[in-house]
């Protein structure tokens, strides 16, 4: 059965076939429709080059790319990103930044102008939902951190993405907000049902979300591990002091210092 | 007095002691007016030329701001042109850096060549010296977009166009608005350059008569009517950048 994503024997070359960096060979990944995947590995083997595979910014020399049974040749537009740096604009409140991918993904954007009202709502009811009621009105540089990385995750999902793609979004924050947003993260995957894949060096992280851990090794990346995680959803932050849990964080850790020494 | 207080009174305060000092300094050394006049000389000349000092700055000002203008239209058509296009960038870029190494002085001569004498050389010579700054900061605002902010949209699908206008343009205002304080210095450089070496009219133009005249008072008459218009205009400039451009202060760390 193939998946929702679907990356073949990929193999990807940066700048040029015969000289340039090797960061993907031989890659095989496979996520299942509404599944929640995590991608952990050494830093620089090749997590970000995946993200971006899978969203059609970059096509690679080898292999095939799948999303949606579609094979990609060019940005796929039915998929939200959010990246460590929140990247907010800051000429533009919260509210209208959380409403920009609506001004370029059709259909949204022919409608955005008649239907700006409701948009607005939905807009609004995301914002509720990661905790950022009432400060849509506020410019970006005026919410911290925390805040920030939460309306980017509205960002990515305004348009009600089929597939959510994060790159280590939780990564500059402080350990409490980072369990709060897990939880956010959680029940957002909850409702709405869409598929993820998050690239990122929190073990823990990685564990607690998923329902599926991938294992990269050292450049060039592959997949040297598919780990299940089985535990019962919705999953109580508790879990994450578990014995159960603890023994897979360490499974997983070992796995990597492995990679890291194969390197 | 609070430290607030005296920042506002300081500057004020020291532009007061300059003069007092020069004052004080002409009659002490009895310095002959031929080589440097007091301010109270200068005063004097302003008060006594203060009509064709008036229609000669006014005859500046016009030359500076037509070729600031043209600057800015052209600046910024040529900024977004470079940012946009990295083929363009390529290309122009070494050529741009080579013009704007020419000392600008030395094409007014070409200008009179092909103009005549006139309002036109001061104003393609404040064109030609202030366009630079304007094009180098508009594309350096949108190339240094952040590529996450760029890989976003585009895996959107956002054309090239969309990225422009939601990001590029927006971003590289501030650039812009901060250039242009820089940018109307220069072009009044420029135009009273041209108006030295060749004109009718127009405050250099001004300053090149009372020379010959050896009439000392109107030259630094003159001189400091520049500082002047020149204050003004950079001032103009700067409130407008704030005003234009509010975010950009505030979103920089204090
Ligand atoms: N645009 C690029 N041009 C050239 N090489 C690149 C480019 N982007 C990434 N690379 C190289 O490809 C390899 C993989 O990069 P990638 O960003 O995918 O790693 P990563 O796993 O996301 O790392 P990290 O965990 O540190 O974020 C690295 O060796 C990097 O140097
Ligand atoms: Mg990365």
């Amino acid at each position: 059965m193939t998946g929702f994503v679907d990356l073949r024997n990929v193999r990807l070359t940066y700048g040029g076939t015969a000289d340039g960096t090797l960061a993907l060979d031989g890659l095989d990944i496979n996520v299942k429709k509404g599944e929640f995947a995590a991608v952990v590995g050494p830093s620089g083997c090749g997590k970000s080059t995946l993200m971006k595979l899978a969203t059609g910014l970059i096509t690679p020399q080898e292999g095939t790319v799948e999303v949606a049974e579609k094979e990609v040749s060019g940005p796929v537009s039915i998929a939200g990103m959010a990246f460590q740096n929140p990247s907010m604009l800051p000429w533009r409140t919260t509210l209208a930044n959380v409403m920009l991918p609506l001004e370029i993904v059709q259909p949204h954007r022919s409608k955005l102008r008649r239907e700006k009202a409701s948009y607005v709502a939905r807009a609004e009811d995301l914002l509720k939902l990661v905790g950022l009621a009432g400060f849509g009105e506020k410019y970006p540089w005026q919410l911290s951190g925390g805040m920030q990385q939460r309306a980017n995750l509205c960002r990515a999902l305004i348009h009600d993405p089929a597939l959510l793609m994060l790159d280590e979004p939780f990564g500059a924050l402080d350990a409490f907000t980072r369990e709060e947003l897990w939880q956010v993260m959680r029940n957002l995957h909850a409702e709405k049902g869409f598929t993820v894949i998050l690239v990122t060096h929190d073990l823990r992280e990685a564990v607690y979300l998923a329902d599926k851990v991938f294992v990269m090794s050292a450049r060039p990346g592959r997949i040297i591990k598919e780990r299940e995680v089985t535990f019962e959803r919705p999953r109580p932050i508790e879990l994450t002091y578990e014995n159960a849990f603890n023994d897979i964080v360490h499974e997983l850790r070992g796995l990597i210092a492995d990679a890291r020494a194969a390197a | 007095m609070s430290t607030r207080t005296l920042i506002t009174i300081a500057p004020w305060a020291c532009t007061a002691a300059l003069f007092l000092v020069w004052e004080a300094a002409v009659a002490l050394f009895d310095i002959p007016v031929f080589v440097l006049p007091a301010p109270s000389d200068i005063w004097a000349a302003m008060v006594k030329y203060w009509s064709p000092i008036w229609k000669n700055s006014v005859q500046t000002l016009y030359t500076t701001l037509a070729g600031f203008l043209m600057s800015i239209a052209g600046g910024l058509a040529l900024g977004l042109a470079i940012g946009w296009n990295r083929v363009v960038y390529a290309g122009l870029y070494p050529l741009m850096i080579g013009f704007n190494a020419i000392p600008k002085v030395a094409l007014v001569p070409i200008l009179v060549i092909w103009f005549g004498i006139g309002d036109i050389p001061a104003i393609l010579t404040a064109f030609l010296i202030s366009f630079f700054p304007i094009v180098v900061n508009v594309a350096t605002g949108i190339s240094t977009i952040e590529p996450e902010m760029e890989d976003v949209l585009r895996a959107l699908g956002a054309k090239k166009l969309d990225i422009m206008l939601k990001v590029g343009i927006p971003r590289s205002m501030p650039y812009f608005f901060g250039s242009l304080k820089v940018a109307i210095t220069l072009a009044f450089v420029g135009s009273v350059i041209s108006e030295i070496m060749a004109a009718n009219s127009g405050v250099g133009h001004m300053m090149i008569g009372a020379q010959s005249q050896f009439n000392v008072p109107l030259v630094w008459a003159a001189l400091v009517v520049l500082a002047i218009l020149g204050i003004v205009m950079y001032a103009l400039m700067a409130w407008i950048e704030i005003r234009m451009t509010g975010w950009a202060h505030r979103s920089a760390p204090a």
